[in-house]
């Protein structure tokens, strides 16, 4: 068990020594999307590569999270950052892993494996050149992509646990204090202050109290809370023993979502080993202090992200949410004080600890301090995870960081929240990106996924589409948010079938207005949004729809057509190569028609044609 | 359906009979029987001394659980915004087409089931499909077919 400073560091000067007589470290990023771009198969290769050279001992080859650029995966760093390999095995992996262990022998840049920019001929080495990266102030993931996430000791040898150290010998008043001070927020979604809700937690009455993470990171688009969950587990733990101890704590537990099983694992050897150091358990860090942490696994129920239906879950019955007239922070779970916050919220603490309140006070805008995860998806050329100061531009965020739209298309709006979100049109680019500002524009921060969307994206089916999924979603509980958004989802899908009548989007508004008013959770107070927002900045693209049967985007199909120009085909045949249900036909150089009683109308002849032959009407 | 008393015996005992881990349990079931038996549900509210509605409450209640026997293999289409923005549906119309099932349901042969999902967390890599632990990114319509017969061994899918 570690008891002191001394110790901590000294197993941290250990590990540093042992990591310090490799010749070279390489870190293989195998978060969830380099892993699904292959880069387990790089590891393998690399490590049977480098026995075969009699490397194995010489260098250190570490799987560590993600590393954010999701776009240009697998991702694959030297030493400090000093070298950034990208798509690394995607297109000849032999010949990649052989110039990685050139890279390694004879310190020889491979220039093909290098980011390429937007500029002609420019390659990136190093990843803090990248624009990408160099845009970014990363705090909560700075570890992100760095470390071995099954490794504590490496977390230990980056100052990791320090912090609860200190912690534990100041006053859980001077803890709330500072976190209060340094203006931290729920990153969940919230925004509420999160010193105010330890405070209220700490003075409520009863025992046990609870001190939990929500890790039900049910927004699609969203992925910072898998990544933090995947590539820093210690952070959080050490977030949360530092939270409980502050509130009087003794037990905790992390809500993972069931579609995550790398987080649960990775949470589970986590917590494993810092038991065995005296971090979690009885007597933590000889302190006298008892306090441990079980994970729960969620069930695929996007409503238990909201906090009453969460404690329900966990208490074993359906995750159904209840009316909070009473504060969880006195009544949660089993009628307990409990202190919930989201996992990006409890990996802040230990920054704040370590650094000062005064530090995260200095960064953010007036009323959003500190730094802020988004995941940056859709069509925008540089997908992937980053971490941001509060108060930076849409703009910066989707040009200067995200590299502006793919393909170099017409911008049309950005959607943040998720569900519970809205869309932002362009107008609004310039807006600082914080908790407040986007409430203003009818859409909310969340728990921060991004989603950008570009002339090809229908609004009117963007908001079926979220209608859609609360609809699955609803819990059913209360009748404005099962019946309501039902109805809703109704209507929208009436007006992208081409079937809209005039006063369908004043009654989406009543409608909307009603359900936001009347439910019972967040999930159905904030339903209505994606709807209300695109009725609000997109309101002509429902009138197409509406009166002149036209989707001006060309996606919702009953309303479209595909069709091959005669004049601009060239008989390539791709098209009909790429259709899944092969209705294209014609001979080689000659025209190919599109037979329109089989025609899907998915778009696949339109993505593949390279002469922009393939009209969609 | 015969189930197996002591295997269930096992599942509750790992979480001290405790009914608040309900779901965790029916969770471990499904994972032995691919799905959870209706007999399962009475044994496990028999041992916990619950009423069986309650039971049945939370094993409807929840995505992950399923009431009838599923395929060999599970083909997840991600159905999250990015996925959906980049041509999702399309993907799903086309396993749906190639297997002749709906959302939810099993293959004839009993070798898949076809299932969507809202966010598998990769969606720099939408549209993508998930079958077991293997995740497909960037699929295409066309490209369904190819994933179906990696995962169908040689028999007609």
């Amino acid at each position: 068990m570690i008891t002191s400073q001394e110790q901590l560091q000294s197993v941290a000067s250990e590990y540093k020594k042992k990591t310090a007589a490799f010749d070279a470290v390489i870190k293989i990023c195998c978060g969830t999307g380099c892993v699904s771009s292959g880069a387990l198969s790089v590891y393998e290769g690399l490590t049977a590569g480098l026995r075969g050279e009699g490397l194995a001992d010489k260098v250190l080859v570490k799987k560590t999270g993600c590393h954010g650029l999701c776009e240009r995966g697998p991702i694959v760093v030297f030493g400090q950052d000093e070298i950034l390999y990208q798509s690394v095995g995607k297109r000849n992996i032999d010949a990649d892993v052989a110039s990685l262990i050139a890279t390694v022998k004879e310190k020889k840049v491979a220039e093909q494996l290098l980011y390429k920019g937007e500029e002609k001929g420019k390659r990136y080495v190093s990843p803090y050149e990248i624009p990408f990266y160099s845009g970014q102030t990363r705090v909560v993931l700075s570890l992100n992509g760095a470390l071995d996430p099954e490794n504590i000791e490496e977390y230990i040898a980056e100052g990791g646990y320090g912090s609860l150290h200190k912690a534990l010998h100041m006053s859980p008043t001077e803890i709330i204090d500072s976190i209060e001070k340094s203006g931290l927020r729920g990153r969940g979604g919230g925004g509420f202050l999160t010193g105010y809700k330890w405070r209220s937690c700490r003075q409520a009455q009863g025992n046990p109290k609870y001190v939990l993470a929500n890790g039900d990171e049910g927004d699609p688009g969203a992925f910072m809370d898998r990544s933090l969950m995947e590539g820093n587990p210690h952070a959080i733990l050490e977030g949360m023993a530092i939270g409980a101890f502050a509130i009087g704590s003794g037990q905790g537990y992390i809500y993972v979502r069931d579609e995550y099983p790398l987080a649960v694992h990775r949470l589970s050897l986590a917590i494993e080993k810092a038991r065995e150091y005296g971090f979690l358990g009885k007597n933590i860090m000889g302190t006298g202090f008892d306090y441990d942490i079980d994970i729960f696994r969620g069930g695929g129920a996007f409503v238990c992200g909201e906090s009453t239906a969460l404690i329900s879950s966990i208490e074993g019955k359906a995750g159904e949410p209840r009316s909070k007239y009473t504060h969880t922070v006195d009544k949660g779970l089993w009628d307990k004080p409990t202190n919930l916050n989201n996992v990006e919220t409890w990996a802040n603490v230990p920054h704040i600890i370590d650094k000062g309140w005064e530090w995260f006070q200095s960064t953010g805008s007036p009323r959003s301090k500190g730094t802020k995860v988004f995941s940056l998806v859709g069509k925008v050329k540089n997908t992937g995870l980053i971490e941001v100061p509060m108060g930076i531009t849409l703009k910066e965020i989707i040009y200067d960081l995200g590299g502006g739209i793919q393909g170099d298309k017409k911008f049309k709006a950005v959607q943040t929240g998720g569900p519970s979100g809205g869309c932002i049109p362009e107008v609004y680019l310039d807006m600082p990106v914080d908790f407040d500002s986007l409430t203003k524009l009818g859409s909310m921060m969340g728990s921060g996924g991004m989603i950008v969307m570009d002339e090809r994206s229908c609004m009117v089916d963007v908001a079926r589409y979220f209608l859609n999924f609360l609809v699955q979603e609803s819990c059913g509980k209360c009748t404005p948010c099962r019946e309501g958004v039902r109805r809703m989802h109704e209507i929208v899908d009436r007006i992208c079938r081409g079937d809209g009548c005039r006063g369908d989007v004043e009654h989406l508004e009543e409608l909307g207005k009603a359900i936001q008013l009347s439910s019972l959770c967040g999930l159905g107070q904030s339903a209505p949004n994606p709807v209300l927002s695109t009725i609000r900045f997109f309101k002509e693209e429902y009138i197409a729809h509406i009166e002149e049967k036209r989707c001006p985007a060309g996606i919702c199909k009953d309303l479209i057509k595909m069709q091959i120009l005669p004049d601009l085909c060239t008989g390539c045949m791709r098209c009909a190569g790429e259709c899944p249900v092969g209705c294209i036909e014609g001979e080689k150089k000659g025209v190919h028609v599109i037979d329109q009683s089989r025609c899907t109308k998915c778009g696949a002849c339109y993505d593949a044609c390279r002469f922009g032959a393939v009209k969609i009407e | 359906m015969e189930v197996n008393s002591e295997r269930l015996h096992e599942i509750i005992n790992k979480y001290h009979g405790s009914a608040s881990h309900l779901l965790a349990m029916f969770q471990d079931i499904q994972r032995e029987y691919r799905y959870v038996p209706k007999e399962a549900i009475k044994f496990v509210a028999g041992e916990l001394n619950m009423p069986l509605a309650k039971a049945y409450e939370v094993v409807t209640f929840y995505k992950a659980l399923s009431l009838t026997p599923r395929g060999r293999h599970t083909v997840h289409v991600c159905m999250g915004t990015a996925c959906h923005l980049r041509g999702g549906t399309n993907i799903l119309d086309a396993f749906e087409r190639e297997l002749s099932v709906g959302v939810g349901e099993t293959t004839e042969n009993g070798l898949f089931t076809l299932e969507t999902v809202n966010c598998l967390g990769a969606c720099a890599l939408a549209p993508l499909v998930r079958v077991e632990e293997k995740d497909f990114g960037k699929t295409t319509p066309g490209g369904v077919k190819k994933i179906i017969n990696e995962f169908s061994g040689g028999e007609p899918s």
